[in-house]
């Protein structure tokens, strides 16, 4: 990266929820959803995230939007902390950025023209009205591989890859910095899947914007991001180049993860380290490293102690205590 | 239609044909499909959204919702008995005894208020005429065969308390509780994580082995197919329009769909690898099963179509030994590669 100060900075950010029962409803236990993640995002630059269900990832993405309330944290766009503003001084940073869902379904409002959805945004922001509105979102049709000619359609009208096209269009008329994609081919069919990861790929290298890409599948998350963050039960436990993680994961975690990915060739017959066991619940997780209970490495200070991210090699973090920080597998 | 049916073959579905009545008029869900199972064989059914592979697994359950669904045509022959000619009473004695299902969501196939342990009781003693004690040592030892901790508890638990993943273990020990003949998975695995998919997945094929049952596995992730079955069989809008051995299959796919199908799906990096390779894109979209063009259902979309492709359906042939396909090019594209 050349850039100076990263795009986005997150620092300790941490997100609890207060679990309520009984009849007083009175707080019986704490969700830690995300329990002080820490990670930077330059200009351009895509950064994946991935970990089990329940772990933390679309909790980040939205604090991230402010969709959520940080419990504590700090949340830097550009150098501002976003995390502590007001609606309205949070305004400018908004069109700055933007969501694509998982569901294309849910996500488009059926009464309005796929036209209309798309140029609401440049409304809202009082940036383009009229002929010069239609011009702008024609432009951005155009620009995600739809027809001018589709934009009086309405949702019900088009195929499931193309309303997530329209998502995307979206998304981009406000000429973001930074686009959160939470899942956003995991309802497509398989066929239609490669379309829309392209397309990212293409509106990013052409605009120059940065994403937040979130998904359970492994394969996309590694095919478009630059750098992965692997998260386990609210913490990032390791964060590396794309490359460098694959070709070194550090954390026993990212081991069991990538060896339980099904490789598509019944040739490769993988050496299992599989991991036993399910994951913890996030009211009460696990003390010390939250992996431990399920960690065939454990030691007696694993069930204590929290192993901070520490670096593990060049762009490489990890948060365990067998990492001694030469980078080398052992 | 009168060869024998080898002894091993557990089940033989031949011509099948299931349709449905809609607003939208009727379409073939399952278009003229014949596969067969052998004991302890996995066979993998992929395709993408709406293809009939559910369909396809209803209609051998005889379980088609009718209306608006109908079998119309062809034969499901479970261990040498056609299901198709069975009343509703014989039926009923097959499932959930020489065959069970797999669901990919175990909350719709559980029961919400009953213990885990009292379900497989129910599956146990549908078929077996043993004692309550026994019946209910036999639920456990299920529990603790499918690798739950603590078995003996989690029997008296309640669905809600179980995780997904311990949930779906219990699903399989209910379903399996009965030795049955087959077994069929739809997206057994799809709900839940990877790490969790895996130990599924391994459980599955470990118990299939060892009982003898003849396993369809439905899914549509090429990495678990290729992980866990020995023959595939691809489907596209209602009909088969591939069949081969894992091996032919992932070696030298023969149909352009499932061709594109492989090299759109991304590969985890390989460790050596620095550059990636642009996804390769499968153009258009899926049909729908109202408005079929005529010929070849996949001709829209295939780069090698040619005007034969727009008029006539390919016939499925064998185009190299043990590897059917559905394409007037399939010689070719065996030959080219
Ligand atoms: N509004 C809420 N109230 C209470 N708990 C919540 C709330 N939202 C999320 N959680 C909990 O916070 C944790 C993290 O949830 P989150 O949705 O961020 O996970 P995720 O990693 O995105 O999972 P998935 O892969 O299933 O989408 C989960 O345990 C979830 O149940
Ligand atoms: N009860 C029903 N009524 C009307 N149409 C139905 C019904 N069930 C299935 N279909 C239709 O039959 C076709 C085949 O559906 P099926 O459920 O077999 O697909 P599938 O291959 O299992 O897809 P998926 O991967 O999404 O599960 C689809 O077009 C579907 O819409
Ligand atoms: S810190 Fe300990 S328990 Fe955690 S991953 Fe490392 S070895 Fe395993
Ligand atoms: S029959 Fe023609 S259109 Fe169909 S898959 Fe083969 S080449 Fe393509
Ligand atoms: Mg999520
Ligand atoms: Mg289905």
């Amino acid at each position: 990266m050349t850039e100076q100060r990263p795009l986005l900075e997150v620092t300790d950010l941490v997100k609890h929820y207060a679990v309520r029962g009984g009849v007083l409803r009175r707080q019986v236990g704490t969700v830690h959803a995300v329990d002080g993640v820490s990670f930077t995002l330059g200009a351009g630059e895509t950064l994946g995230l991935v970990g089990e269900s329940g772990c933390g990832k679309s909790t980040v993405a939205r604090t991230v939007l402010r969709l959520v309330e940080p419990t504590s944290g700090a949340i830097k766009l550009d150098g501002e902390d976003i995390a502590p503003l007001s609606k309205t001084a949070l305004r400018p940073y908004r069109r700055s950025i933007q969501i694509v869902f998982q569901d294309p379904f849910a996500s488009l409002n059926p009464r309005m023209t796929a036209g209309d959805i798309v140029g609401e945004p440049l409304t809202v922001h009082s940036i383009a009205t009229g002929a010069k509105k239609q011009e702008r979102v024609a432009e951005l049709f155009q620009q995600v591989g739809l027809r001018p000619d589709q934009m009086k359609n309405f949702p019900h009208q088009f195929s499931g890859g193309q309303r997530q096209r329209i998502c995307i269009a979206r998304a981009l008329s406000l000429g973001p910095r930074l686009i959160v994609c939470d899942e956003p081919v995991s309802a497509l069919d398989v066929s239609i899947q490669a379309q829309v990861i392209n397309l990212l790929i293409d509106l990013q290298r052409k605009q120059n914007f940065s994403y937040l890409f979130i998904a359970h599948d492994l394969a996309v998350v590694a095919h478009i991001s630059h750098r992965v963050a692997v998260m386990y039960l609210g913490r990032i436990v390791e964060i590396a180049d794309k490359h460098e993680l694959f070709a070194n994961p550090r954390h026993p975690y990212t081991q069991a993860l990538l060896a339980s990915v099904p490789i598509a060739d019944p040739k490769a017959k993988r050496a299992a380290p599989l991991i036993d066991g399910d994951v913890p619940s996030p009211i009460n997780p696990p003390s010390g490293c939250a992996f431990h209970t399920r960690c065939r490495y454990a030691i007696d200070r694993c069930k204590t102690e929290r192993p901070a991210l520490q670096a593990a090699g060049p762009a490489h973090q990890v948060a365990c205590w067998l990492n001694d920080g030469t980078g080398r597998s052992e | 239609m009168s060869e024998a049916i080898p002894a091993e073959t557990v089940l033989d579905v031949k011509n099948l044909q299931t349709v449905f009545f809609t607003n939208s008029g009727l379409f073939r869900a399952v278009d003229d499909v014949s596969f067969s199972v052998r004991r302890g064989e996995t066979l993998a059914i992929v395709g993408e959204s709406g293809c009939g592979k559910s369909v396809s697994a209803l209609s051998i359950m005889r379980l088609v919702p009718d209306p608006p669904g109908r079998i119309v045509g062809g034969s499901v022959t479970l261990e040498g008995t056609d299901l198709l000619k069975l009343d509703d009473a014989a039926m009923r004695s097959i499932r959930g005894n020489r065959i069970s299902m797999i669901f990919q969501e175990p909350m719709t196939s559980l029961n919400p208020v009953m213990r885990i342990g009292d379900q497989i009781i129910e599956a146990v003693r549908l078929h077996q005429k043993v004692s309550s004690k026994e019946a209910w040592k036999q639920a456990v030892d299920m529990l603790r065969l499918v690798r739950i901790p603590e078995p003996e508890r989690r029997a008296q638990e309640y669905p809600h308390q179980l995780s997904g993943g311990m949930r779906q273990r219990a699903m399989i020990a209910m379903a399996l509780a009965c030795r049955p003949a087959l077994l069929i998975a739809d997206e057994p695995t799809t709900a839940l994580d990877v790490t969790i998919q895996a130990q599924i997945l391994a459980l599955i094929v470990d118990l299939q082995q060892r009982l003898g049952t003849g396993l369809i596995l439905i899914t549509h992730d090429l990495g678990v197919v290729a992980q866990t079955a020995q023959r595939v069989i691809v489907m596209y809008a209602g009909k088969k329009i591939e069949e081969a051995t894992v091996e032919s299959l992932f070696e030298t796919p023969l149909h352009p769909y499932t061709r594109g199908l492989m090299a759109s799906i991304p590969a985890v990096p390989s460790p050596d690898a620095k550059e990636d390779v642009r996804l390769v894109e499968i153009p258009g979209m899926v049909p729908s099963l109202t408005r079929l063009p005529p010929g070849c259902a996949f001709a829209p979309r295939c780069k090698l179509a040619v005007d034969r492709c727009r008029q006539e359906y390919p016939p499925l042939d064998e185009v190299k030994s043990n590897h059917w396909a559905a394409c007037w090019r399939a010689g070719e594209i065996a030959e080219a590669s």
